[in-house]
């Protein structure tokens, strides 16, 4: 029997609203564009810095010629994996550049290049994956927190950070970039949560390449966009071409200084494509046909920057070669000094667990002391 | 006995006491999680805070255990010392991703660059008639994780003791508060408390000769009420609680052992995968020559914890470890 049914209830079962509900926030303003916005080869495009347009075309190339060289790197044994961006790059360069040195960078495994587009050591930012340490510089000196191989659980981190810099006063703004795959995680949800609620100055940047490995969005989430997820945090969402490097860099810069005058968090989803497989132990060809990597190859961000760049006579051939020739000097020096062997200590395994060693610790040091030492003595 | 200045107090106003102390001294102390604001905690255990810090000090989350940790994780790498509460044992679960993946990890995959100062509080155990999730005895999996201190303690004394060391500690400490013993009194007086408690130290609550009763937190006082029973029957029984689970004691434990020569370890977790296994392991490797009997354990069955209508016929009483201490007249071949 139903409260409906209850004898009496057709007449004194009355539903009401609930007195004191009403929308929290106006969706309308949160909602992503229908389109993804550009600005390469739109009249907008008249409106940007030619010097920051150069300097993307740099980064551009630079980062394009790194992807390639630390896949070569893979197939000569010298990085254990090597998951690339080839074809993101507008998004880790514009990511990157859009941030103020005191910011900070939460980065997935496959940000290497906005690491590095921040300035990182190209070198170090691949110990992860050569595999000699798990992170191969210090957070706090480049404000890059390390690499994040678990899916989405640096975006809490990025909250927290955030947050407590504008607890002491400080105007620094955390980007914190997460795949497609990785919103379907938990921690991306109470990430975006937690920054909704305390206004927290975080931008999270989604980089949508298509694919989760080999799973695909469509297979990934049901909603219109992933920008479209904003809104039911409170917090704005925006879409943008992430191969229109100017366009990304927009959005991006728009973004942080929202969040750095009080504004609080918003999500960018950046439409990508990852034309690698997910890492060179992938194959590719197994989920996805040459037909569609090709239409994405001609949407590339470094032609389509190179075609602003050139046709408005900011760019010439002599431009185009000297930032190829950058580029092969950074892979030239990544290279040979990724082909001289890790220096390795093994006595170090034993300390960093704790910041004194525990006397468990101390009999465990000791004993690989001693078999390092037998070692020596054998050869 | 009661002075005016030494008063019957509880372990919850301890801790208060000791989150209220750092914070009052260090600006970087923060306080968060859920209810811990205007509720003081479920178990009142933040009473005043935010009222006395303000909100941004003691900050109430969103319902959100990976998030309230994960969170905390962003505060300590720009300098914060978070204190988080994870209200219940089994609640903490949807944390464990963050806990073992991150702060357990960052001072190592740093190379010492980046320590993570953040003390979890987690009540646990059972005993007070909770419902499914809320009993729980989940030590075995923090101590199975290098990086973490897993401290628990058993007393007044030790609770401000030890909660001031693991707030003060730049690493981190999952701190389990043994939920039954919240309200556990003791002459202890809030107004003059009692002294930082180094962790990774244990401690010989009573002395005696014939075997040792190695505990922990809400263990301590059945083991402690066992020795007085076992006195009748001729037992001199010697009680060492750990209040460290990691770093552990072996020092303490082994010359204990050594000089009583039987051991029981007892704990409310399960025995199968429990800590008392490897504690057992631990003083057998040390102590081989001077035991006259196996090390035996006296933990929960390897069970689910039961409704609370049944658990006292999982949780380990007097009885069980009296019986236990009866089996120790162990004679090779028998």
């Amino acid at each position: 029997m139903t409260v409906q049914e209850l004898p009496g209830a057709a007449s004194a079962y009355r539903p009401t609203p609930p007195p004191a509900w009403k929308p929290r926030t106006d969706p309308t303003p949160l909602l992503p564009d229908p389109e993804p916005y550009r600005v390469l080869g739109t009249e907008a495009a008249a409106g940007t810095d030619p010097e920051l347009l150069l300097r993307l075309y740099a980064e551009l190339v630079r980062g394009r010629r790194y992807n390639v060289q630390a896949t070569a790197l893979t197939k000569q044994g010298r990085l254990a994996v090597y998951p690339s961006s080839t074809g993101q790059e507008a998004c880790e360069v514009a990511a990157a550049l859009a941030l103020e040195e005191r910011d900070w960078l939460f980065p997935s495994y496959r940000d290497t290049l906005a690491a590095v587009a921040r300035g990182l050591d190209p070198v170090q930012a691949l110990t992860l994956l050569r595999g000699d340490w798990h992170t191969g510089y210090d957070p706090r000196e480049h404000r890059i927190a390390p690499l994040c191989t678990p899916l989405a659980t640096q975006l809490p981190h990025a909250v927290g950070l955030a947050h407590a810099a504008r607890l002491k006063g400080d105007d620094v703004v955390a980007l914190a970039m997460v795949g497609d795959g990785g919103t379907s995680e938990g921690d991306f949800h109470e990430a975006l949560n937690f920054a909704a609620v305390w206004r927290a100055p975080v931008v999270f940047l989604v980089q949508n390449n298509g694919f989760a490995i080999s799973v695909p969005l469509a297979k990934q989430t049901a909603a219109p966009s992933l920008a479209h997820k904003a809104v039911g945090y409170g917090m704005p969402g925006r879409l943008v071409d992430g191969n229109d490097a100017a366009a990304v860099h927009e959005v991006l810069g728009e973004a942080v200084a929202r969040a750095r005058r009080g504004g609080g968090p918003t999500l960018i989803e950046a439409v990508t494509y990852r034309i690698d497989a997910h890492t060179n132990a992938d194959d590719a060809t197994r989920y996805r046909g040459e037909a569609e990597v090709e239409t994405w190859r001609a949407h590339d961000p470094i032609r389509l920057l190179e075609r602003e760049l050139t046709e408005r006579g900011l760019l010439d051939e002599d431009g185009i070669r000297a930032a190829a020739d950058a580029a092969e000097t950074m892979a030239a020096d990544l290279r040979e000094r990724m082909n001289a062997d890790a220096v390795l200590e093994p006595m170090d395994l034993f300390e960093h667990v704790y910041a004194e060693q525990t006397s468990q610790l101390r009999e465990q040091a000791a004993q690989l002391r001693a078999e390092l030492d037998a070692e020596g003595e054998a050869r | 006995m009661t002075t005016a200045a030494v008063k019957p107090a509880s372990m919850a106003q301890a801790l208060q006491r000791a989150m209220r102390d750092a914070m009052a001294e260090d600006p970087a102390v923060h306080v968060l999680g859920e209810d811990v604001g205007a509720l003081g905690g479920v178990f009142r255990v933040t009473d005043g805070l935010a009222k006395e810090f303000g909100e941004d000090r003691c900050t109430d989350t969103p319902l959100a255990e990976a998030g309230i940790l994960g969170t905390a994780v962003g505060m300590a790498m720009y300098g914060l010392r978070p204190v988080v509460e994870m209200q219940f044992d089994a609640f903490a679960y949807p944390a464990f991703e963050q806990l073992i993946s991150h702060v357990a990890r960052m001072r190592n995959r740093t190379r010492g660059g980046m320590p993570l100062p953040i003390t979890v509080r987690v009540p646990y155990g059972g005993g007070i008639g909770g419902v499914e999730h809320h009993s729980d005895s989940s030590e075995a999996y923090y101590m199975a994780t290098p990086g973490l201190h897993v401290v628990t303690p058993s007393t007044v004394d030790d609770a401000y003791g030890l909660l001031r060391a693991a707030i003060a500690s730049d690493d981190p400490v999952v701190f389990l508060e043994p939920k039954r013993l919240y309200w556990s009194k003791a002459q202890w007086s809030p107004d003059a408390p009692s002294a930082v408690e180094p962790i990774g130290r244990a401690v010989v609550r009573r002395t005696g000769r014939s075997a040792t009763l190695i505990t922990y937190g809400p263990s301590v006082p059945v083991c402690m009420e066992a020795a007085e029973a076992a006195a009748a029957e001729g037992w001199d029984l010697e009680v060492v609680d750990l209040r460290s689970l990691v770093p552990f004691d072996d020092e303490t434990v082994c010359a204990s052992v050594r000089r009583t020569g039987r051991a029981v370890v007892v704990h409310e977790s399960t025995g199968f995968g429990g800590p008392g296994g490897e504690i057992a392991a631990r003083v057998t490797e040390r102590c081989f020559h001077h035991l006259e009997a196996p090390v035996l354990r006296v933990a929960g069955f390897d069970i689910p914890y039961p409704p609370p209508m049944l658990e006292r016929h999982h949780l380990p009483g007097v009885d069980r470890v009296l019986d236990a201490v009866a089996r120790l007249q162990w004679e090779a071949g028998s």
